[in-house]
C-alpha cells in the first residue's frame, strides 16, 4: 500500500473529542492507519463514524428486523433505498429520512434539504420519484416558536417539492409538548424504476473516471452529520453553517439528467450526496466494489476560492451526485451534462488500491482504507445497555375507575371540542401547501382513501402508501405500540383496497447513551419485527436519528415512524373512506373494549398524561386485516374507514363529511361512554355496507371468525347517538377544517 | 394536427401535458427544447406549469428571453393557438401576448386544491365546448397566481369579451370567497385580443382522466382541438 505519509498537521486526541470522536475510537483509528492521523483524515473518520453515517449504537439490533421477501429486489442496506417488485417489469423504491436536526433551528432549510435528500437517494438509484409522503411533529401549538417551526418546515417542504415537481400526496402532523425543542421532520419518496434497469452505488473498473455533476461545492452543512448526532441544546444555533441550504430548481434538472444518463450504457455507478458529502460517496462506493479511488480536491467545482481540503471532502452542498463513467464514454455524460446545463468535472478515477486517496494541489492529504471507514467494514459497532424506564411505572399505576365517564350531554361537548384538536382535526392548511396533483397519478384527490393512492402509468395498476405512528403508544409501551404503528399502516392500506408490500422506516429516539431511552429503541425494534413478520412486510431500509433531546429529562417519544407501500392488483378497485348513501348499514370490525388509554380524550380532555396503551392483539388485527380485504375484493363494502386518533366518533364523522352525510348508532354494549365513543382500542374498522348485501357480508365475517357489531345506519346528515341528537354533520365542518388553520395563523 | 409542449429548465407539468394530448385525445405531440429555433410545425404550442428557471427573479420573466419564446410569439403574432397554463400563463403575460401580470397570492402561500371556474364567454376555441351556467372542478396548484391589470387594460379586456373564467363556487357563485388567490374580479384566465393567444392559472390537463375521477377540464381540450380540425 502507499507508504507516503499524507501532508498535513497530525492530529491531537483532543481534537478528536472535540470532532465527537471518543478515545478508544481515536485509538482505533491509529491502529488502523498504523501511524497518527492528519487533521483532514480525522475529521474523515469522524463523519464516517458519527451515528448519522455508522449507525454504531444501532445497526445490531437493526439486524434483527425481518428482510426477506418474495417481492424484494435488494435488501436493506444494500442500496440507497428499498426495491421490490410490482409486476409488469417495473420495481418500486422508496425510503424514508429524517431531518430534524436542521429543522429544529432553521426550519425552512432544514426541511427542504430533507426532501430534496430523500429524493436523490430515490433518482439515484435510477428510480423516477413519483409521490412524497413526510411525517411532521411539532411541540405546544399555542407556543410562538411553534407556529414559527410549522410555518417553516411546511412551507420548506412546500417550495422544494412543489419546484421539483413530484406531488406530495400524503403524511401525518402530531403536536405534542414532547417536540417542543426537537421537532421532527421525516420525508419519504416513492419511485419507479424498470426492473433490471436500476444503477448501483458502486465503483468498479480501475481507470475508470469519477465525475462529480449538479451544484458547485460550499461551505454549507460542514460537520451536518457530526451535528445530527448530538443533543439539541442552546448553542445549537451556532451550528447554523451545519445546515445546508437548498436549490429544488438544480434538484429537478439533476434528476433529468441522471435519468438520461442512466439512458446511456456509460454509467458504471452513481451515488448522491448528503451527509458527509464526497467523503461518504467515494469510500462508499469504493468499499462495496473493493476498489479504491484518487480524487483530486481542487478539480471539484467551488463556490467559494478559500476551502481548504477538509472542507471539500465534508461539505454537504445539495444537489450534487457522484457517478462513475466507463473510461471512453466520457463525450456521452458530457453532452447530457451540457443538456441540462449543469456544472460537472472529473475529480478522480477509480484505483485497485482500496484506499481513498484525496490529493489537493498534487499533495496527497489523505490516505485511507475505504473499508475501515463504512458501515459493515471497520465502522465501530456498539451494543449499548438499556434498563427499564422509570416512568412505567407511573404508567402502570393509571386506573380508568379514577376517570369519571362522560354523561350524553357531555359527550356532546367532547364531540365538538375534540373535531377541533390539532392531532385531529383537517391538515388542509398544511397539505394545501403542496401539489398533491403534479404528475396527474393522485387517485385520492377525488375520492378520499385511508391512504394516499397512485396510478402507476401505462398499466393498470395503483401504489398505496401511508406514513402512521402514534408515538404516545410507542412512549406507553415501546413494543406493542411499535406493533401498533406497523399495524396502523398496514390497515390504512387495506382499506383502500391494497395489500400490503414492505415498509420503511424513520427511528426516531433521544440520546442512544441514555439506557431508558436505548430500552425504548431495543423494544421499538422487537415489537416492529413482530408485527412486519405477521403482515410480512420487511423492512427495505430506512434511517435512525438519535439525540432527538436536549438534555436526558426531555427526549422526544420513541417515535419509529413506518413508511408502508401496497398494491392494489390489477383488476382490483380503490376503496374509499365516505359513507355513500344513506340507509347504508354501519359496522365496526374488531372488537371494543372499556378503554380510554393514551386517547386524545385522556391526555387533552381529562389531562391524565400517563396511561398504557390502548388494547391491541396481533393476531386478531391481521384477521379482521384479510376479511376486510376479502369483503372489499368480493364487492360487499361501501366503504372502510380504520378508527384512530379520537375514537369511533372521529371516524364516523370523517366518513360522514365527504358526501355530508351522517349517522344514527346504536351502542349494543355496556362499556363506557367515553370508551365507547373516544376511546382508541386498536384494530377497528368501521364499515358501511348496503342493505342488500348484509348478509352476504355478514356470512364473509363469520367465515374469518372476526368480531363485528352492526351499530346504526348512514343517515341524510344528522347525527344520532343512542337517540340523542348530536346535531348535523354540517355543524361540525368549520370546527373541523379551520380550527388548525386558524390557530396556525393566530 | 400536431400539438408541441415546450420544456424549459423547471417546467414540471410538461409531461402531465403531453400525457393529456397523446394518451387522452390521441394528438400527435412533441417536447420542444427551450433551446430549439424551430417549432416543429406544430399546430398547438403549449406552455406547461412548472417553475422555469427556477422561477428565482419573478415567475416567467427568464423564460420569455429564452430562443424558443422568440419563436412562439412570432407564432402567435401570425394567429397561431398558443396555450399557457399556470408557470405558461405567467410567461404568457411576461412575453406581452397576454395583459397583465400574475402577482402573489393575496395570503402569500402556495395554495394546491381543487377550485370552480365559470366560462364568462363561448367566443373562444377553449371554451366552445362549455357552458356558461356551469361551475368546472378544475385544480390549481400555485404561489403567484393572482391576476392583475390596470383599469384601462381591465376595461379593454371587457370590451372586447377577453375574460375566458372567473373563479366561483361549487354553486357558480362568483364572490370574494371563492376567490383563492385575490385575483382582480375572480379572473382565472384570460385570452388575446386576436384570439389565438389562451392563459389560465387552474389545470384542464390534471382533469381529463377518468381514472382520477375528474373529467371536467375535457371539455377545453375538446374545443380547442376541434377548432384544429377545422
Amino acid at each position: 500500500m502507499s507508504q507516503v505519509q499524507p501532508v498535513g498537521n497530525l492530529a491531537s486526541l483532543e481534537q478528536a473529542q472535540q470532532l465527537g470522536l471518543r478515545p478508544e475510537e481515536f485509538e482505533k483509528i491509529k491502529e488502523i492507519l498504523g501511524r497518527v492521523p492528519t487533521f483532514t483524515e480525522l475529521s474523515i473518520y469522524s463523519v464516517m463514524w458519527s451515528e448519522h453515517c455508522s449507525y454504531k449504537n444501532s445497526i445490531i439490533w437493526l439486524k434483527t428486523l425481518p428482510k426477506e421477501g418474495e417481492k424484494m429486489l435488494a435488501k436493506a442496506g444494500e442500496e440507497n433505498a428499498g426495491l421490490i417488485d410490482i409486476g409488469d417489469g417495473l420495481a418500486c423504491c422508496f425510503k424514508i429520512e429524517s431531518h430534524n436536526h436542521p429543522s429544529a433551528i432553521e426550519p425552512y432549510q432544514g426541511a427542504a434539504t430533507g426532501v430534496g435528500g430523500i429524493n436523490r437517494d430515490i433518482f439515484s438509484m435510477g428510480a423516477r420519484p413519483i409521490a412524497q409522503l413526510n411525517s411532521l411533529r411539532f411541540g405546544n401549538i399555542h407556543n410562538e416558536r411553534t407556529k414559527w417551526l410549522v410555518r417553516g418546515v411546511v412551507k420548506g417542504i412546500g417550495n422544494y417539492g412543489n419546484a421539483f415537481g413530484i406531488p406530495t400526496v400524503g403524511g401525518e402532523v402530531y403536536f405534542d409538548d414532547c417536540y417542543q425543542i426537537n421537532p421532527l421532520v421525516n420525508a419519504m419518496s416513492v419511485g419507479i424504476a424498470k426492473v433490471g434497469h436500476t444503477v448501483s452505488a458502486i465503483a468498479d473498473g480501475p481507470g475508470n473516471p469519477v465525475y462529480i455533476f449538479g451544484s458547485a461545492t460550499g461551505k454549507d452543512g460542514i460537520h451536518g452529520a457530526a451535528f445530527a448526532s448530538k443533543d439539541i441544546t442552546e448553542d445549537s444555533a451556532k451550528d447554523l453553517p451545519s445546515v445546508q441550504v437548498g436549490d429544488p430548481f438544480w434538484e429537478k434538472l439533476i434528476l433529468e439528467a441522471s435519468m438520461e444518463l442512466l439512458e446511456t450504457d456509460a454509467v458504471v455507478g452513481m451515488q448522491d450526496m448528503g451527509a458527509a458529502g464526497i467523503t461518504c460517496s467515494t469510500s462508499e462506493m469504493a468499499a462495496k466494489s473493493k476498489t479504491g479511488m484518487k480524487i483530486w480536491l481542487d478539480k471539484v467545482p467551488m463556490r467559494q476560492a478559500d476551502m481548504k481540503d477538509w472542507e471539500i471532502l465534508l461539505s454537504e452542498s445539495q444537489e450534487r451526485m457522484l457517478v462513475i463513467v466507463k473510461k471512453g464514454q466520457e463525450k456521452t455524460v458530457e453532452k447530457i451534462f451540457e443538456k441540462w446545463d449543469l456544472t460537472y468535472a472529473i475529480i478522480g478515477e477509480v484505483t485497485d488500491s482500496e484506499h481513498v486517496q484525496y490529493y489537493m494541489n498534487n499533495e496527497l492529504r489523505a490516505d485511507i482504507p475505504a473499508e475501515s471507514l463504512v458501515l459493515g467494514g471497520g465502522a465501530p459497532v456498539y451494543e449499548r445497555a438499556y434498563t427499564e424506564p422509570k416512568y412505567f411505572k407511573d404508567i402502570q399505576a393509571f386506573q380508568i375507575d379514577n376517570i369519571a365517564d362522560c354523561s350524553m350531554d357531555e359527550a356532546k361537548q367532547i364531540a365538538k371540542w375534540i373535531l377541533a384538536q390539532p392531532n385531529i382535526a383537517s391538515k388542509k392548511w398544511v397539505y394545501n401547501q403542496y401539489d398533491s396533483m403534479v404528475g396527474t397519478i393522485n387517485q385520492t384527490t377525488n375520492k378520499a382513501s385511508d391512504a394516499a393512492v397512485v396510478k402507476v402509468k401505462g398499466t393498470d395498476k395503483s401504489i398505496a402508501m401511508t406514513v402512521d405512528c402514534n408515538s404516545r403508544f410507542v412512549y406507553a409501551d415501546p413494543f406493542k405500540g411499535s406493533m401498533m404503528a406497523v399495524a396502523e399502516a398496514a390497515r390504512n392500506l387495506v382499506c383502500t383496497g391494497a395489500e400490503p408490500a414492505a415498509i420503511t422506516n424513520c427511528l426516531n429516539f433521544g440520546n442512544p447513551y441514555n439506557p431508558e431511552v436505548y430500552y425504548q429503541f431495543v423494544y421499538a425494534i422487537k415489537g416492529m419485527g413482530e408485527a412486519c413478520r405477521k403482515f410480512d412486510t420487511p423492512v427495505t431500509g430506512g434511517n435512525v436519528s438519535f439525540y432527538n433531546q436536549s438534555s436526558d429529562d426531555n427526549a422526544v417519544f420513541p417515535t419509529p415512524t413506518i413508511g408502508m407501500v401496497g398494491l392494489i392488483p390489477s383488476g382490483g378497485k380503490q376503496m374509499t373512506l365516505d359513507f355513500k348513501k344513506e340507509g347504508d348499514l354501519i359496522y365496526v370490525l374488531g372488537e371494543q373494549h372499556n378503554d380510554i388509554n393514551s386517547s386524545q380524550y385522556l391526555v387533552h380532555y381529562k389531562n391524565v398524561k400517563q396511561s398504557p396503551a390502548p388494547y391491541f392483539d396481533l393476531d386478531q388485527e391481521y384477521k379482521i386485516q384479510q376479511a376486510l380485504l376479502a369483503a372489499i375484493s368480493h364487492q360487499l363494502v361501501e366503504s372502510a374507514h380504520d378508527t384512530s386518533e379520537g375514537g369511533l366518533f372521529v371516524a364516523l364523522f370523517e366518513s360522514a363529511k365527504p358526501n355530508q352525510l351522517g349517522f344514527h348508532i346504536q351502542q349494543n354494549n355496556a362499556l363506557r361512554k367515553d370508551a365507547y365513543l373516544f376511546g382508541e382500542t386498536q384494530s377497528r374498522i368501521v364499515v358501511s355496507v348496503t342493505p342488500l348485501k348484509k348478509q352476504a357480508f355478514e356470512n364473509l365475517l363469520s367465515q374469518h371468525a372476526i368480531t363485528f357489531d352492526c351499530i346504526g345506519h348512514v343517515s341524510n346528515g344528522s347525527i344520532e347517538i343512542n337517540a340523542e341528537q348530536f346535531g348535523h354533520t354540517t355543524d361540525y365542518m368549520n370546527l373541523y377544517e379551520n380550527s388548525l388553520g386558524n390557530l396556525l395563523e393566530s | 394536427m400536431k400539438v408541441g409542449v415546450v420544456i424549459f429548465p423547471g417546467s414540471n407539468c410538461d409531461q402531465d401535458a403531453i400525457y393529456a394530448f397523446n394518451n387522452q385525445f390521441g394528438c400527435e405531440t412533441v417536447s420542444l427544447w427551450h433551446k430549439d429555433e424551430d417549432l416543429q410545425a406544430c399546430d398547438l404550442i403549449f406552455l406547461p406549469g412548472g417553475f422555469s428557471y427556477g422561477d428565482y427573479l419573478r415567475s416567467g420573466a427568464i423564460a420569455k428571453l429564452s430562443p424558443i419564446m422568440q419563436h412562439v410569439i412570432a407564432f402567435a403574432a401570425k394567429g397561431g393557438l398558443v396555450m399557457g397554463v399556470c408557470n405558461g400563463f405567467q410567461i404568457l403575460c411576461e412575453s406581452n401576448l397576454l395583459p397583465g401580470a400574475l402577482l402573489h397570492n393575496d395570503h402569500q402561500k402556495f395554495n394546491c386544491k381543487n377550485v370552480w371556474i365559470k366560462p364568462q364567454t363561448l367566443h373562444t376555441h377553449l371554451t366552445s365546448e362549455l357552458d356558461l351556467n356551469t361551475a368546472y372542478k378544475i385544480p390549481i396548484a400555485h404561489g403567484e397566481g393572482r391576476y392583475y391589470c390596470n383599469e384601462e387594460t381591465l376595461a379593454l379586456l371587457k370590451q372586447n369579451d377577453q375574460i375566458l373564467f372567473r373563479y366561483c363556487s361549487e354553486n357558480g357563485h362568483i364572490d370574494a370567497s371563492s376567490n383563492p388567490n385575490g385575483s382582480l374580479e375572480n379572473i382565472a384566465g384570460i385570452c388575446n385580443q386576436t384570439r389565438n393567444v389562451f392563459g389560465m392559472m387552474p389545470h384542464p390537463e390534471r382533469a381529463v382522466d377518468a381514472e382520477l375521477f375528474n373529467t371536467d377540464g375535457r371539455l377545453l381540450f375538446e374545443g380547442l382541438l376541434s377548432a384544429l380540425l377545422k
